[in-house]
């Protein structure tokens, strides 16, 4: 199977190493998604896939090894491509696969305090633990010695109404030394719960998928409908992607104010928050009233979505847009004049683009970097109908993530009226022709946060194999734990506001 | 910031599509604080624990403080530390990194307790049954005593719901 948007490159186990730092060099991509995959019922072995991003080719390029039958080690990517080494501490833990050389395989997700040794849950042929029990290593956090040098541990349940996750700050008097963030309190295991699921194409699949990160139900769903429909070869009609698009965009709306907000009020500013919590709570009731739901679940379905656009809903939506924009520009004018809100976002929280790019930052958090990564300018579909504006900061600092959220919250209010404004009738959904092949794509959407993407393999009955899903906060926790160096911990929940990043995104 | 805040006066600050959902709040609210004076004195303060929810529950729980429902003026605050809690408000299955931590922060809460769960993930682990990862609903790791449904429950049912608990 063979499609427009990913190349497969097919190696052998001696010489994925290679292929992989040449195309990570020749492309300057990061790694954007890094599995394995148990075949060892039809191929006896199982697979590995690393996948890059070609931007000028428009294309995903995966990278892809079958490693010899019995054998679970290959040589580790991480020393030379940093982007890589979560990826190969997660398959070490769900599938009991060795990255050799990597220095650093703690367990991710599955907490040696209430998970035993050698249980790899992604594996086929996977037995649960009879009960809870601990495995014999401990997790060890990276130490910082010195005089006058202490450590503050903090979660995992934190004081705000917010996800579970451990941080421990290193500090000598008020600046961070070093912090490391231990996460994975909120998994799930989402990934073989879609192995589960009796069909890829049903509705029950995509609901599902709605409920892994619930601020980016929206995104996650079009990212898994988008990677269906491929492998099934569904047409999606044009008025379906228009409907999609601005959906996508009102999640970044809601999304993009509440942080504003949020940024506002971890400075100790409130009046600016109460301010954009109202626009939110009005967006989501616009939402509830134009989508049936709040967060937008229920709209998409594989081949397309489940609800037309209306003449009443374009008209509700509109209205909104004009009543929202005049609330907006007073948001930035308040903000704007507030010398001591500026100088606490200024400067503070700085990710250089060296360390963003090493990291494999991707998304928002990029793009306040000066990397200009969007899926929707290499991938624009309906965007290029509406001359897409990529936003791009270049400080990376608070201010500028917010400041890309200030612009880019201008650019989808244009956007969404450009989309009605193009739209014609039509169509809305394809999913009378689902019919389950077997095949693996992958699907993609540009979330608030940045690129969601998931990795589908079906079988021939319509199941699923395989679903490995890569949220943006799964490369961006880094980045904040990068950018807070320097800083005191009291601008620790402001750096954090900035990149408001997922926990059950990350921890699936 | 004096043109702003005048303006709000004057125009007020309900939208039109949540005019009637406001009214409704106001009308709930104070019957909710009659009976948080009469029950709990002066005030109920919740402490959050989420156990690993999507954030969709969280983002409902948030909106219910925002001005427009400002569960605040009834009575009801939303505390940073279980010591300052009359209830626990969990949301999300129960993941199995977080059954310790849950079971810690009920543990660090005064008597009389309380255990509300909020989410349909949080009363039998949801979408997320059979995980190996999931220790199962709320109710398999401490004593439950209220159960708000909804995927997520909007803020008119939380505060609907807080207020037939406050009354049983």
């Amino acid at each position: 199977m063979e499609y427009r948007d990913e190349l497969y490159i097919d190696v052998k186990p001696e010489e994925f190493r290679s292929k992989c730092l040449e195309l990570h060099k020749k492309l300057s991509s990061p790694v954007m998604m890094y599995f394995a995959v148990d075949e060892r019922t039809e191929k006896k072995s199982f697979a590995v896939y690393c996948a890059f991003l070609d931007w000028a080719d428009k294309r995903w390029v995966f990278v892809k090894m079958q490693l010899p039958e019995g054998q679970t080690r290959f040589e580790s990517i991480s020393k030379d491509v940093f982007s890589a080494a979560l990826f190969e501490r997660e398959m070490k833990e769900m599938f009991g696969l060795e990255p050799g050389g990597n220095p650093d395989l703690r367990r991710l997700h599955l907490h040696d305090e209430v998970w035993p040794e050698g249980f790899y849950p992604l594996r086929k042929d996977f037995i649960p633990p009879e009960r809870a029990q601990r495995s014999d290593g401990a997790y060890r956090f990276k130490k910082v010695e010195g005089e006058g040098i202490f450590e503050v541990p903090v979660g995992p349940v934190h004081a705000g109404i917010i996800g579970p996750g451990h941080f421990r700050f290193s500090a000598a008097g008020e600046p961070v030394i070093s912090l490391e963030a231990r996460l994975g309190f909120t998994h799930r295991g989402v990934e073989k719960l879609f192995e589960k699921m009796p069909s890829a194409g049903s509705d029950d699949a995509v609901s599902f998928s709605e409920r892994v990160s619930g601020d980016s139900a929206f995104a996650y769903s079009t990212a898994y409908c988008r990677g269906i429909e491929k492998i099934y070869g569904l047409r999606v009609p044009e008025r379906a992607q228009y409907i999609r698009a601005i959906f996508l965009e009102l999640e970044r709306i809601y999304n993009h104010t509440n942080d504003i907000g949020g940024i506002a009020v971890d400075v100790g500013f409130t009046f600016p928050n109460a301010f954009a919590s109202i626009m939110k709570e009005n967006t989501l009731a616009l939402n509830e009233k134009i989508s049936g739901s709040r967060y937008l679940k229920g709209v998409n379905e594989v081949g397309g979505v489940s609800r037309d656009f209306g003449g009443s809903e374009r008209k509700a939506l509109l209205d909104h847009l004009d009543g929202i924009s005049k609330d907006f520009r007073e948001l930035k004018a308040i903000l704007g004049s507030s010398i001591s809100f500026m100088d606490r976002v200024d400067k503070t929280g700085i990710l250089k683009k060296k360390t963003a790019v090493d990291l494999g930052i991707v998304g928002l958090a990029a793009r306040a970097s000066g990397i200009p990564m969007d899926l929707r300018k290499t991938f624009p579909g309906v965007y290029a109908e509406a001359n897409f504006n990529l936003i791009r900061e270049e400080d990376g600092d608070v201010l500028a993530r917010l400041n890309v959220r200030l612009r880019e919250f201008e650019e989808s209010v244009r956007l969404i009226r450009e989309f009605i404004r193009i739209m014609a009738p039509g169509d809305i959904s394809a999913a009378s022709k689902i019919e389950p092949k077997p095949g693996c794509g992958i699907g993609y959407a540009e979330g608030w946060r940045g690129p969601v993407l998931f990795w589908i393999k079906t079988d021939a009955s319509g199941r699923i194999e395989r679903c490995k899903i890569v949220d943006p906060s799964f490369h961006n926790w880094q980045g904040l734990c990068f950018a807070v160096l320097g800083n005191i911990i009291p601008d620790f929940p402001l750096c954090n506001k900035s990149f408001d990043l997922s926990y059950p995104g990350n921890d699936l | 910031m004096k043109n702003i805040i005048k303006n709000r006066i004057l125009k007020g600050i309900a939208d039109i599509p949540i005019g009637r959902d406001a009214k409704e709040a106001e009308k709930l609210g104070e019957e909710l604080k009659a009976r948080i004076l009469k029950r709990f004195g002066r005030s109920f303060h919740i402490r959050e624990v989420d156990t690993g929810s999507c954030n969709g529950c969280e983002s409902e729980i948030i909106a219910t403080t925002n001005p427009i429902y400002d569960i605040q003026r009834f009575g009801i605050d939303f505390v940073a530390s279980p010591r300052h809690a009359d209830a626990l408000l969990v949301t999300g299955p129960v993941s199995k990194n977080m059954a310790l931590a849950l079971r810690r922060t009920y543990d660090a809460m005064p008597e009389p307790k309380f255990v509300i769960t909020l989410g349909d993930c949080a009363l039998d682990s949801g979408a997320f049954k059979d995980s190996y990862y999931v220790a199962g609903g709320v109710k398999e790791v401490l004593p439950v005593d209220m159960h708000i449904p909804g995927c997520p429950p909007n803020p008119l049912t939380i505060i609907k719901s807080l207020l037939a608990f406050l009354d049983t």
